[in-house]
């Protein structure tokens, strides 16, 4: 339907024209460059130097994959990499699941008194600072450790998946609350019983969601450092507090092609979410 | 209940209120009705008059705040969804975007667990009969609005449903599909006999498609009826303003002798006609005329007929017929819609005084 008002030529487009767009405004473009080259800039260097033949990170001595075959071969290395694995396989794998319940209880019912709560609570790790998450962790470990003795990697895993429900929830959240009601509606109303109509329908459209959340979780995980270094035991190194250990020594460029390692890691999962979360046209 | 299991649905009594306090909302407000087996029943009525929320009641998607709803004779207050024999077709087709056409259709009987082969002979059958047997293997999103439409069509027949739930499922379609689907609908039902419960709030639609009607405003259920006896003899004003065009005439009760009453028009002459039941038998009521119920006279009028004087202020020509809106002598706004035939009848004009004749049958008494 026309609207009368805007029939005149060219009426329409002067009133979009005047509507306030951020990208219209001069030197919005300028400004948009500058924040990505801020941002992503100090990367090119690191991963320029982990090529480096040399043992600097500043002097450019030729090209080689040394540092790569170097931290490749670095025991300590590859036991920092493995447990930084486990923790973020089994943090992420607990947040995942305990994310997804979170998310059918606050689409999937009725609006309850204290879901607003329920909401604070399960963002609290986004809100509150790192350090004091990590220092409350750290006290109450230890009580735990002393009541117990066990001195384990379950508190690792315990604290990491804390953190990582919300990183999990909120992918899962957005895509169920982008889910037509009705077709869980229309489940039932074909005889599916209730788990019927979640297996074969809710479940197989949140499941992108899902993965997209866990993958997430996964990455926050593996990148976490300040958590990790109030709550690990001795010798309970992370890749990351592993990293900031060697930094305090003499720095190679071995350091450098394992952040660039990371770094493709991080790239590949992120790239994998983002497909997984797009909005099919 | 003494006849409900000749009836497929018998709803007694029934009140749905969402919310409390303040924020109440009486969606239903002691709706009784029953629909017969076999019938393609309308609920019409416009927006937010609780169409969708009786058929959520008999889908079993909300439960009644008061009253029964009985499905062939037995209460299903206790039974959830899945275990109703009714199924839906939903206003956004509601199709499972993540299963391929024939999958949707065959969901509802793998539910009901039956073996495979049955399934799939019936699936088959369900795209013949809605006429996409080539569109077997597609997903849902990779078919047109009309195909989607049929798809969710052929979905809730599959389970060969006690009685079919339809919440204005043509209504996304564009003119021309919209027809078209009016015919299929009607064809399906026709073939399968299975008790269609449709809404809308076309007029024309439910006219064309139903059985019965029953009009509906906030909440309530004005009339039920044929279409014929919604259109010629409705009840209310709102019912008559709702169906058709209508002309509202004001008039005085002289007498009244076996249920009819002796009336005079402001506008014109004496009348006759039905009194409904429970009306005052005096003072002043509203009737309605139908506009294509007046004739231009020339000379005198019928026995059985009635006379309004008036004056012509605008005509409009609408190829098949004429549209001559009137000024009567009470001063009351008339149309008169007359058929463009060749009987070379002289035409008024613009401006010109005219009588107009109106069948006696043509006059009905409103409630309100
Ligand atoms: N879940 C609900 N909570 C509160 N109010 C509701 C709810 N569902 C329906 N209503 C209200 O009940 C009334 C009837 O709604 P309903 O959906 O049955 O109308 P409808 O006749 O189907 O209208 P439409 O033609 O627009 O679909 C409306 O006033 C609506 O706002
Ligand atoms: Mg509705």
């Amino acid at each position: 339907m026309a609207d009368p008002l805007s029939t005149g030529v060219g009426g329409a487009g002067e009133r979009r024209a005047k509507r306030f767009s951020v990208q219209t405004m001069p030197g919005f473009t300028i400004m948009a460059a500058l924040c990505f080259i801020a941002l992503y800039a100090p990367l090119f260097p690191m991963v320029f130097y982990s090529f480096n033949a040399g043992e600097s990170i500043a002097v450019w001595q030729g090209f080689s994959w040394r540092w790569y075959e170097s931290a490749w071969g670095n025991e300590l290395v590859k036991d920092v990499t493995i447990r930084s694995l486990v923790v973020a396989c089994f943090a992420s794998a607990i947040a995942t699941t305990l994310a997804t319940l979170a998310a059918l209880g606050t689409t999937r019912t009725e609006a309850f008194k204290g879901q607003t709560f329920i909401y604070v609570i399960i963002n609290q790790p986004l809100m509150v600072p790192e350090i004091v998450t990590g220092v409350a962790l750290l006290v109450f470990f230890a009580m735990i450790k002393v009541a117990t003795g066990y001195t384990g990697l379950a508190y690792l895993i315990a604290a990491h998946t804390a953190f990582c429900i919300p990183f999990a929830y909120l992918p899962i959240r957005a895509r169920l609350e982008g889910m037509d009601k009705t077709l869980e509606a229309a489940a039932a109303d074909l005889y599916a019983t209730p788990f019927q109509a979640f297996r074969r329908i809710t479940l197989p459209l949140m499941a992108p969601g899902i993965v997209a959340g866990a993958m997430l979780a996964f990455v926050i995980s593996l990148d976490d450092v300040v958590i990790t270094e109030l709550v690990k035991a001795a010798g309970q190194d992370t890749l990351p507090t592993y990293m900031l250990g060697q930094l305090r020594r003499a720095i190679t460029p071995e350091i450098n092609a394992i952040s660039t390692a990371l770094l493709a890691i991080t790239v590949v999962l992120l790239t994998a979410i983002f497909f997984l979360t797009r909005k099919k046209e | 209940m003494t006849d409900s299991a000749d009836n497929a649905v018998d709803v007694v009594g029934v009140s749905k209120i969402f919310g409390s306090g303040d924020q109440e909302v009486r969606a239903l407000d002691d709706v009784s009705v029953s629909i017969r087996q076999n019938e393609f029943f309308t609920l019409l009525g416009p927006s937010g008059c609780g169409k969708t929320t009786l058929l959520r009641l008999l889908a079993g998607f909300e439960h009644p705040t008061r009253g029964q709803i009985f499905l062939n004779g037995k209460d299903i207050a206790g039974l959830p969804p899945n275990r109703r024999p009714v199924n839906t077709v939903f206003q956004s087709y509601a199709l499972f975007p993540h299963l391929t056409v024939g999958q949707n259709i065959g969901f509802g009987l793998e539910m009901l667990g039956k073996p495979k082969d049955e399934v799939e002979d019936t699936v088959d059958r369900m795209l013949k009969l809605v006429r996409m047997e080539a569109l077997k293997k597609r997903r849902t999103s990779q078919i047109s609005g009309g195909q989607q439409q049929r798809v969710a069509l052929a979905r809730a027949l599959a389970p060969h449903p006690e009685v079919l739930l339809l919440d204005e499922p043509l209504s996304a379609l564009d003119f021309k599909l919209r027809k078209e689907m009016q015919l299929e609908l009607k064809r399906l039902q026709n073939e399968t006999g299975i008790t269609f419960i449709f809404v809308t709030h076309d007029q024309e639609e439910a006219l064309t498609m139903s059985d019965r009607v029953a009009v509906m405003r906030d909440g309530n259920i004005l009339q039920v009826g044929s279409p014929r006896d919604i259109y010629d003899r409705p009840a209310e004003r709102f019912v008559a303003d709702f169906i058709g065009d209508s002309n509202f005439l004001r008039a005085v009760i002289k007498d009244v002798s076996g249920g009819r009453a002796r009336l005079a028009l402001d506008a014109g002459m004496e009348t006759e006609a039905e009194l409904p039941d429970g009306m005052a038998e005096s003072g002043a009521v509203t009737v309605v005329v139908r506009p294509e119920q007046a004739r231009f006279l020339d000379g005198e009028p019928g026995a059985r007929e009635t006379v309004l004087e008036g004056r012509v202020e605008t005509v409009v020509y609408f190829g098949t017929d004429t549209h001559y809106h009137m000024t009567l002598s009470s001063g009351e706004r008339f149309i008169a819609r007359i058929q463009n035939d060749d009987r070379g009848e002289r035409a008024p004009e613009q401006g010109s005084a005219v009588r107009v004749a109106i069948p006696t049958r043509a006059v009905q008494v409103l409630k309100d």
